[in-house]
């Protein structure tokens, strides 16, 4: 969090811009069925991980925001080719509108722990991001934009949590080699 | 030019408006659950959608990634609560969602960058740089063709070694190649003495293309949003 106010070098655009286009390239991905449960799952939300893991609270926030700010402006970035303003009235805005406060979680975790981090503890770092905060927001937005009870959301919701899981699986195993080629990663120069 | 022709009297409202009365549809419906209410708003954004010329279609491609959660939805809420019910709420989200993608359609990118940049202006007391945003979005319009070329390379590449169905042997080539390329687009634009200046008034004017190893040439589309930005602002 130390970094959170510090002004934002042309680096630290380019990283948040990387990694908003990277985060909308993984939506290109076709959804594969996670096993047992059957949902199609994209890749997509593992963006929001990666970002938060590799560039940190305010860098990894931000990135998100921007993803935020391209759908709203018309861009049909998300997975299956969403976009455009009607994304923020459907069912799912809350998860998608969480992301840069996930990221930001995450981001403030890994940046802590960064110098010891291990798959274990960055998983932990991730599904208390990516899972733990991200449903608090977008479980609560669904049940309003529904008009279902919280609890026959949350139930509903708990069907993409295992494909959640396995992304947080994935993006813990990548931090972990992506910090051993860039170990300097969260020193912002 | 073909837009200039088919453009509509929704077309040429200001965008700032149609954003208020986006605004105003929502708040109003999500405090009505009347079926009356709902049926006028769909039937308005019908209207809408008429008046703009703007084909089914495009409403539909909205509307069907939803259906795999409106068509439970309506179950659950017909079974447990009431059909009434039922249909006002997803009458609700389809009215809504219907209307926010009329304005998305009928407004260009450009003008709603511009928006975006212009609503931000107030939070420049807090930090925020306009021109910074307006930046980070060309930017990543510019790369987003560049890294999905580079997730097509790096899948391919993995496929014939045999590794195409392993997430992490494609997630980690991607990975570094991208937070290479990061730091050459970095090295490029500050070879380009844009300013690292906190007093950046005016939206930089420096195309980031440069970096000749990693990226292909920009394409059209995309230099021109980078010139609507600078232009804009």
């Amino acid at each position: 969090m130390s970094t959170f106010f510090t002004r934002t070098t042309t680096k630290d655009v380019v990283y948040i811009a990387l990694f908003a286009a990277l985060t909308a390239a993984l939506g290109l991905f076709p959804p594969i069925a996670v096993p047992l449960v059957g949902i199609p799952v994209t890749a997509q939300s593992m963006g929001m991980m990666l970002a938060g893991a590799l560039l940190g609270a305010k860098r990894g926030g931000l990135s998100m925001l921007l993803i935020v700010l391209l759908v709203a402006i018309g861009l049909p970035i998300l997975s299956g080719g969403r976009g455009g303003l009607g994304v923020f009235f459907g069912p799912t805005a809350g998860f998608l509108l969480s992301w840069p406060v996930a990221a930001a979680v995450i981001g403030a975790l890994h940046e802590r722990a960064w110098t010891t981090i291990n798959p274990v503890k960055s998983f932990l770092f991730c599904f208390l991001g990516g899972i733990v905060v991200s449903y608090a927001i977008g479980v609560p937005w669904a049940s309003v934009n529904t008009g279902l009870s919280l609890m026959e959301t949350a139930t509903g919701s708990l069907a993409f949590v295992p494909g959640d899981m396995l992304k947080a699986v994935l993006t813990a195993l990548a931090v972990v080699s992506i910090r051993r080629a860039f170990p300097g990663l969260h020193q912002t120069a | 030019m073909t837009r200039r022709a088919r453009a509509s009297l929704l077309h040429r409202v200001p965008p700032g408006v149609k954003l208020i009365v986006l605004a105003v549809a929502g708040t109003a419906l999500a405090f009505t659950d009347s079926l009356w209410a709902m049926g006028a708003a769909l039937a308005l954004t019908w209207l809408g959608y008429a008046l703009a010329r703007v084909s089914n279609r495009r409403l539909l491609a909205v509307l069907r990634p939803m259906a795999w959660l409106l068509a439970p939805l309506f179950l659950v809420q017909g079974l447990m609560h009431s059909w009434v019910l039922a249909c006002a709420v997803v009458g609700r989200i389809v009215a809504l969602v219907a209307l926010a993608n009329l304005v998305t359609v009928t407004t260009t990118n450009e003008a709603m960058i511009a928006v975006i940049t212009r609503a931000l202006k107030p939070f420049r007391v807090v930090g925020v740089h306009p021109a910074k945003v307006a930046f980070a979005i060309s930017l990543s319009l510019r790369f987003l063709p560049v890294i999905a070329g580079l997730a097509q390379e790096v899948r391919d590449a993995q496929r014939a070694r045999g590794l195409g169905n392993n997430p992490l042997a494609l997630a980690l080539p991607l990975l570094v190649r991208t937070l290479r390329m990061a730091g050459d687009v970095t090295e490029a634009i500050e070879a380009r003495s844009m300013e690292d200046e906190d007093d950046d008034v005016d939206a930089p004017r420096v195309q980031p293309a440069g970096h000749a190893r990693t990226a292909s040439p920009p394409s059209a589309s995309a230099s021109s949003s980078i010139a609507t930005v600078s232009r804009s602002s």
